[in-house]
């Protein structure tokens, strides 16, 4: 049974998919599709957001997501500012809220963050105005991320119950494996974890998924093999040995993809180390659909600010 | 002569097993008579207890007064107060100041301002390691000569264990237990709250409760080495309970606390709270099985002291996000009623054991006067009403900080006045004087 | 459901024959002013069923296949997003052009041409699609009440209404039946 999509997003703000219900889920996903078709016209955007104003806050390193909010707020035709932690007052010690106070005076309608810690969107979300979009904090949620995951898979497999996702790498420092398996289990998808457990939350099944310690079992009948990155910043050379060692036996091979169903794809947030958790034969390969990904990355962040857009209402529609 | 009569109250005192209703007599600043229908004799200032519970002044054992230095979070004067209004006559105060209470000078001028403020009494805890940093032990016996009662690295742990042997064994000649928080950073990892199912399902990095556990099996084992005197502070864990249960068995010199939060809060109510940086505390809130695990301690007396593990920060310091957000709350004036809603009212022990972790016990551990009604004690006293019904309001709070997660939490069983030196020095419903 | 609402007085003002008779008529007044190599584009979302019957009856009178698109103007109109905080954001439908629009005669065909405001963001949205030979506008009711210097060039039926008046195309494909019915709603202001 697919889910019926809800009519509005409920609150102003998208911070997280733990908060969004299945029916949210299948709005922005629905609404992401037709979007979609701004990217193949001559003239790739729409007057929709004109006059609006969204400020990207990256208070941490981010290149594929910023880029890919801003070409979404273009498209919908919102005035951008870009604000990032390098050279700006937040390395010289002002508050996340006085940062977010003087943004204010600006009088945005959307503030789209990136945050090193945990919870910061959802503090900021409080004391804002704004519609506060995240864009990943800490290793909390990437929410954005989630949604054009399940967006892509959607679109080869026609929906997501059922389908048998196998995510494998960091798991412990990701906030994209955290909002799938928030996701997938909302909208009737199994959810498998895969990595040593050096980089395993504690309690994992606590986010409703089933974990594993090798790679090869939990590949079997897969529909969906989702790599993370390494993150090697946030490793302090103690959760595993090596690259060469991670490879050897936890990176998608060909051999190990084998191991999937026959219609599986491939996906990774990026960027990708290759050779590390994955294998360029896999990565280039046919089943690849990771620049897919990418593509409809900007297509769920138009969908999600065009309904934001809408979504602040007291009453409904008179028109 | 100055004389107060405290009438008419039911006086619980664990150190002569008394709980009945009596008068007691204080004369310059001690217990003069305790009895039924004692004679004001001559002119006396007279507390009509009736209705209420007269016990021995209470006595936290873990206080942060951050003075010197770190006057923007509290002072020695709004820590005390703080203390008087929630029902404690004497504070530890513990040794993290800016400098470091880690020489006899620093200990001397706490003892000197609190004298001079006048409120609570005020035991200044040394550090164990010269500016806390770990390395070469402090001064002890000057500290202690200068007034300190306990040596401590609060609210860092000794790392280096051969430290910790020395000092426990230094410490002997003063006689003075060592006071320990008992955590291994490495295996906190940088965590921000307790490290279980609910820091997996909203996305903080954790605290694993074996962080506490594998500190407090060193220290107790060193304990036991050394014959010195061992203190653990603000206990959090089933497990660092039973390792106590196990040193207290062999027959160790070995006391502990805990935070009168760690048994009321968990980790589910931070997680409802939305990443509020006030419900961030280390020891960290654990899970509701730790929390029952505590109470079955305080019931079966493995537990020594309930404490407040007041912690004040500045409004500015919590005004982050959690992970960068400083750890501490304040617990002066919610320590004495969430034990008696949760533990007396909650039917986990009864007020005689109350006052026993409150004053009794805490005084032996340290080594304190009071704790006692005897007649010729210092005439501290805690009034408690324990029918008031209460929420708690942080704006109406004496300390300087505001940094509580227990705002409009509504509890029954409060202080009612509280007496140092036989002078009433905070009454409910009553001006501060001066 | 519409009829169904409280107090309001409905009128009949054109039933299924005359319907099908108004489209026919249309039909051939496109045929005889712009050929049979028209693009016939429906704006969503009972634009896109009339633009369907023209073409159908296009194709009878013709015998040649009739290009046929749909337009989805909601991301230019002018009446959502956040300056207007009061609204949901309507539900995105699907532009369908069947080739490109350039240098095409294009028409454009809705139910009700009131206002004018969705004529001019459906203008907005072709021609961010291309450059026609010529755009022209087809619909089956005028009722009159401008906002925009905005004319249509083939009308089924002019109709004289007041602001307040509630003008309903109803469609078999849309709506389970066809017909056109005026009516004041009362308590709202349309």
């Amino acid at each position: 049974m697919p889910v019926e999509a809800a009519a509005a997003l409920a609150a102003k703000d998208v911070v997280g998919i733990q908060r969004l219900s299945p029916g949210e889920i299948q709005l922005i996903l629905n609404t992401a599709e037709e979007l979609l078709e701004v990217a193949r016209r001559p003239i790739k955007k729409v007057p929709a957001l004109r006059g609006s104003t969204v400020i990207n806050l990256f208070m941490e390193p981010s290149t594929r997501t910023r880029f890919s909010f801003e070409v979404a707020e273009k498209r919908l035709s919102a005035d951008t500012l870009n604000f990032s932690a390098s050279g700006s007052s937040v390395s010289k010690g002002e508050t996340l809220f006085d940062t977010a106070r003087n943004l204010m005076a600006m009088a945005p309608d959307f503030i789209i963050i990136r945050h090193p810690h945990s919870g910061a969107p959802h503090r900021l979300a409080e004391v804002v105005p704004a519609s506060i979009v995240n864009a990943g904090d800490g290793i909390n949620e990437h929410p954005t991320q989630a949604l054009l995951d399940a967006f892509t898979m959607c679109q080869h497999f026609g929906g997501l119950e059922g389908l048998k996702v196998v995510i494998a790498g960091d798991i412990r420092h990701s906030r994209v494996a955290r909002s799938n398996a928030f996701l997938l289990g909302k909208m009737g998808a199994e959810v498998r974890f895969v990595a040593p457990a050096s980089l395993l939350p504690l309690d994992v099944e606590e986010l409703g998924v089933i974990p594993f310690v090798r790679l090869e079992p939990a590949l079997e009948g897969a529909d969906v093999v989702m790599m993370l990155r390494i993150q090697l910043e946030r490793q302090k050379k103690l959760n595993f040995p090596s690259m060469r060692e991670y490879y050897d036996f936890f990176a998608l091979t060909p051999e190990r993809l084998a191991l999937a169903a026959e219609r599986a794809i491939v996906m990774h947030p990026g960027p990708m180390n290759r050779g590390v958790e994955i294998d360029s034969r896999v990565a280039d390969g046919p089943r690849s659909v990771i620049l897919e990904q990418v593509t409809n990355g900007v297509a769920i962040r138009m969908a999600i600010l065009y309904l934001l857009a809408g979504g602040r209402s007291e009453a409904a529609s008179d028109s | 002569m100055k004389r107060l009569l405290i009438r008419n109250g039911r006086v619980v005192d664990p150190s002569q097993g008394l709980d009945q209703g009596m008068d007691i007599l204080v004369e310059d600043g001690a217990i003069a008579a305790i009895g039924e229908r004692l004679d004001a004799r001559g002119r006396s200032q007279i507390l009509d207890a009736a209705g209420l519970v007269v016990a021995p002044g209470f006595i936290d054992l873990h206080t942060h007064l951050c003075e010197p230095g770190l006057e923007h979070r509290e002072t020695i004067e709004s820590g005390c107060r703080a203390a008087v209004a929630g029902g404690f006559t004497a504070v530890c105060s513990m040794p993290d100041s800016n400098p470091v209470n880690d020489d006899p000078s620093v200990t001397s001028f706490i003892r000197k301002r609190a004298e001079q403020v006048g409120l609570a009494r005020v035991y200044p805890v040394g550090a164990v390691s010269k500016g806390q940093a770990g390395e070469a032990m402090a001064e002890v016996g000057e500290m202690v000569a200068a007034g300190a009662v306990a040596v401590s690295d609060n609210p860092r742990p000794v790392r280096n264990a051969l430290l910790f042997r020395r000092v426990l064994e230094y410490a002997r000649s003063f006689d003075i237990p060592v006071a320990a928080h008992e955590e291994d950073l490495d295996l906190s990892d940088g965590g921000s709250m307790h490290e279980g199912r609910v820091s997996t399902r909203i996305g903080l990095a954790g605290i694993p409760t074996a962080a506490e556990d594998v500190m407090v099996a060193r220290d107790i084992l060193l304990a036991e080495l050394t014959g010195g005197r061992l203190h653990l502070c603000h206990l959090s864990t089933s497990t660092a309970l039973d390792l106590v249960r196990i040193g207290k068995r062999r027959g160790l010199a070995l006391s502990c606390e805990v935070a009168a939060h760690q048994f009321v809060l968990t980790d589910e109510d931070l997680a409802s709270a939305g990443y509020d940086p006030n419900w961030k505390a280390n020891p960290p809130l654990r899970g509701s099985a730790e929390a029952e695990a505590i109470m079955q301690a305080i019931y079966d007396g493995t537990i020594d002291a309930i404490v407040s593990d007041h912690e004040p920060r500045h409004l500015d310091e919590k005004e982050a996000d959690f992970a960068d957000a400083p750890f501490g709350m304040i617990g002066l004036e919610t320590a004495v009623p969430l034990a008696i809603d949760r533990l007396v009212h909650g039917k986990v022990i009864g007020l005689m054991q109350l006052v026993r972790l409150m004053s009794t016990r805490p005084a032996e551990v340290f080594g304190l006067p009071g704790g006692s009604l005897r007649e010729g004690s210092p005439a501290d006293l805690t009034v408690l009403d324990l029918r008031a019904l209460r929420a708690v309001e942080p704006d109406s709070f004496r300390s300087k900080a505001r940094n509580t997660p227990l705002a409009g939490r509504r509890l029954r069983g409060w202080p009612a006045a509280t007496i140092v030196g036989g002078t009433i020095v905070w009454q409910a419903g009553k001006r501060p004087k001066n | 459901m519409a009829q169904n609402r409280g107090r309001a007085a409905r009128q009949e003002v054109m039933d299924a024959p005359a319907m099908a008779r108004t489209i026919a008529r249309m039909a051939a007044e496109i045929l005889e002013r712009d050929g049979d190599g028209v693009m016939l584009v429906g704006i969503h979302t009972r634009g896109v069923p009339l633009a369907d019957r023209l073409a159908r009856s296009l194709e009878e009178v013709t015998g040649h296949k009739v290009s046929v698109g749909r337009l989805d103007i909601t991301l230019y109109r002018d009446d959502v997003g956040p300056w207007r905080p009061a609204h949901q954001q309507p539900v995105l439908k699907r532009t369908v052009l069947p080739a490109s629009i350039d240098d095409h005669v294009i028409y454009l065909v809705d139910d009700v041409l009131f206002t004018g405001r969705t004529v001019r963001a459906a203008l907005d949205t072709l021609i961010d699609y291309g450059r026609p030979q010529a755009v022209r506008l087809a619909v089956l009711v005028d009722r009159g009440h401008r906002e925009l210097p905005v004319a249509a060039d083939v009308v089924g039926k002019n109709i004289a209404t007041t602001r307040s008046e509630d003008v309903q195309v109803r469609l078999s494909e849309v709506d389970g039946e066809d017909g056109v019915w005026i009516g004041r709603e009362v308590g709202n202001a349309g």
